[in-house]
């Protein structure tokens, strides 16, 4: 049996051989690019339009502290949740079942310590990434003395009865990352958005890649509104500047798959010339597939993560990372202890979206964190840094 | 099993002996041929390399599973135990190189202790393997979900990575040999030797007779325990290969237990033991990879492999279980 081993192995090295350089990837094209396909049911011109706009809004509030800052702020009266501290705030999150998640809630902690004088308690309930444990989580909390109810919501619509019922408990309420469907929360905080990211990668990918080229977009997974918003920005860049995207694929954020996909398509056409995605988590596969295929690396966007900072560093690749930026973990703990203060804030609290460019790029770029940190913190000045979030 | 008695059935196919490699070497070397005419250039010994490297952590999961499955049992759990190992790799190692050597050694022990456990939970406490492997493989999802609250930690060393990543440059003819290509090579050597032992005959016989095989003085629980420490080592060598292809991953492993099963059973293996070859699963694993390549040349979605697979699956059964009944 290890000779009929061998023979496969031989057979297989022998096919190699006799085969003419026939005609390149040209002939592949019969597998036609999918080009970019019809436009999400998640698009809405009008918030598209509003949040290009906000990408060149100058924000007001102190410029070294963006989580503090507002882009085109609109102030609501907080006067009737005017308490005495020190307070008890009340967290209901989402999940931790991210890096990103588990950046943002470290840094959040951080936040409530650098208050401690005027937070005497905080609670955290993670609901898993499960909707029916956050709106029974909820529902707990409004029974435990809560003076401020923070949610970062699992899903829109399933957890707006949830936060409706918080409010009519009478207590502030701020919501945070992904929204509900009501009004009825003191402020929602939130960066730019979806739109943004997926603009400033795809316009930077179709400016920089040589004319006429190919592009590869790769998509977490289809029907989820932040992600679906970064694609159908992309796809409007793209068409506009009229490139070819020969794909557009689903990693489900797994580096393995990613790096087989992008392998694929190397492949399949020889060469991809630009490269966009939705979120950074697999950029680093990405990257290392072209390197593992002997090709350059094209064009390409990623996120904050530190990974893809260093590697864009180290291989001096023509990158750009959009962010979204996990210094909004600080901005609810702020805002909850304003609102008890009486002070005004603003509704909706739209926080600045900074891209890392390869100007600012060793600015944020902190070999000692490790890999999976984002960059865009916000962190760097509070209690237990950088040990606490390593 | 070799005497075959001409009893002349109508509409008999044409005999191959059952558990035979020839069927599936015939499915290969057709998908080869499609692969040449659509794309020469995949023919090309880099590419052709560096395709054989990326597969050799599936093949290397179909032959461990093989092993279960010739014992008459089955393995589910090797997808998660390989998640599991990725994440408590670059958790251990943190990026640091010199952890390199200790956390690998740990990897085959852990890879093996499941193994163990599987093993005897199923021989000793008679609980079904599909049902053990099920548990173990829940057990092993929750408790990676909890030891990392949810989100890989630290990072992998290159040192590390290598063995699944770079490879010999320059070899002549070849060009560029990955290491994985190598351990696939050398292990695949020892799994055939293996099953030519002694071992490997009990081993086939406690799958196709477990009763019989008792009677004749075989412990088929000693047997069978080892076949699943087998798959577990399998699965920890496919592992480092894995992380060390794509780094830390929480979907390392996903769905690779069925990746392996469907290759076991492509490569005319029998559910339930008893016939088959292991070089058979291997090849079966090669030609399931070769097949999600020219899927991809003809531009296949991606999305229609697990259908795919699953069709695959219930083929290769019905075949097989059809041979087997006009016995």
């Amino acid at each position: 049996m290890a000779a009929i081993a061998a023979v496969t192995l031989l057979s297989l090295a022998a096919c190699a051989t006799d085969e003419p350089a026939a005609s390149p990837s040209g002939s592949a094209s019969a597998a036609t690019g999918s080009g970019t396909g019809d436009q999400s049911k998640f698009f809405v011109q009008a918030d598209y339009d509003a949040e290009l706009a906000l990408l060149d809004a100058a924000p007001t509030g102190p410029a070294d502290k963006p989580w503090e800052q507002v882009l085109n702020p609109t102030m609501v009266d907080t006067a009737k949740f005017k308490k005495n501290g020190p307070h008890k705030i009340c967290f209901s999150n989402a999940a931790l079942n991210n890096p990103w998640r588990q950046v943002g809630f470290k840094t959040m902690q951080a936040e409530v310590e650098a208050q401690k004088s005027r937070i005497k308690e905080f609670v955290h309930v993670d609901a898993e990434g499960k909707d029916q444990k956050q709106i029974a989580d909820i529902n707990d909390l409004l029974g435990k003395g809560c003076d401020a109810l923070i949610v970062s919501p699992n899903t829109t619509a399933t957890l707006t009865p949830a936060v409706e019922a918080a409010c009519k408990a009478g207590l502030p309420v701020v919501v945070f990352d992904r929204g509900v469907n009501t009004k009825c929360p003191v402020t929602f905080i939130n960066p730019i958005g979806g739109y943004g990211f997926g603009h400033v990668g795809a316009e930077f990918v179709s400016q920089k890649m040589k004319p006429g080229g190919k592009v590869l977009a790769l998509r977490i997974l289809p029907g989820v509104d932040v992600l679906e918003t970064r694609w159908s920005a992309a796809k409007v860049a793209f068409d506009k500047a009229k490139v070819d995207v020969v794909g557009v694929e689903f990693t489900d954020g797994d580096p393995a798959k990613t790096k087989k996909i992008v392998d694929d398509y190397i492949q399949r056409y020889g060469t991809i010339d630009g490269v966009w995605m939705d979120a950074g988590a697999v950029a680093v596969a990405a990257v290392e597939a072209f390197q593992d295929a002997g090709k350059p690396v094209p064009p390409m966007n990623g996120e904050d993560q530190l990974d893809f900072l260093k590697i864009w560093k180290d291989k001096k690749l023509t990158a750009i990372a959009p962010t979204y930026p996990t210094y909004q973990w600080r901005t609810p703990i702020i805002a909850a202890l304003q609102i008890l203060d009486g002070q005004q804030v603003s509704s909706p609290w739209k926080l600045p979206q900074p891209t890392v460019t390869q100007d600012n790029l060793d600015q944020y770029l902190d070999a000692g964190m490790p890999p999976l940190h984002y960059a865009m913190c916000g962190c760097t000045d509070l209690p237990g840094y950088p040990q606490r979030w390593k | 099993m070799q005497t075959v008695q001409p009893r002349s059935l109508p509409l008999r196919l044409p005999r191959v002996r059952p558990g035979g490699v020839l069927p599936i070497l015939a499915i290969l070397a057709v998908l080869l041929v499609l692969v040449g005419i659509r794309q020469p250039d995949f023919l090309a010994p880099q590419s052709l390399m560096s395709f054989l490297g990326r597969s050799a952590p599936i093949i290397l999961l179909a032959a461990g599973q093989y092993f279960v499955i010739v014992s008459g049992e089955f393995d589910l759990s090797v997808g998660s135990l390989v998640t599991a190992q990725v994440v408590v790799a670059a958790r251990l190692i943190d990026s640091d190189p010199a952890r390199t050597w200790p956390v690998v050694l740990l990897l085959l022990a852990f890879g093996a202790l499941v193994g163990l456990v599987n093993g005897l939970i199923t021989t000793r406490l008679r609980v079904p393997s599909f049902i053990t492997t099920l548990g173990m493989f829940l057990i092993l999802v929750g408790a990676v979900y909890l030891w990392s609250d949810g989100a890989p930690k630290g990072g992998l060393s290159e040192e590390f990575r290598r063995f699944g990543r770079r490879a010999f440059e320059d070899v002549p003819l070849l060009g560029r040999v990955p290491y994985a290509l190598l351990v696939l090579v050398v292990l695949a050597v020892a799994a055939v030797l293996l099953m030519r032992s002694d071992f490997g005959r009990t081993l086939v016989a406690v799958g196709d007779n477990p009763r019989t095989a008792e009677l004749s003085g075989v412990r088929v629980w000693r047997t069978r325990t080892f076949a699943f420490i087998l798959s577990g080592l399998a699965a920890a060598v496919a592992a480092i290969l894995l992380g060390g292809y794509s780094g830390v991953s929480f979907q390392a492993g996903a769905g690779l237990e069925f990746g392996a099963i469907t290759a076991v059973v492509l490569g005319g293996v029998a559910l339930g033991g008893g016939r088959g070859a292991v070089v058979g699963a291997m090849l079966g694993a090669l030609t399931l990879e070769l097949l999600f390549a020219l899927m991809n040349f003809y531009g296949v979605s991606g999305a229609l492999r697990s259908t795919v697979q699953g069709g695959i699956i219930l083929l290769a059964v019905a075949v097989s279980a059809t041979r087997s009944s006009s016995r």
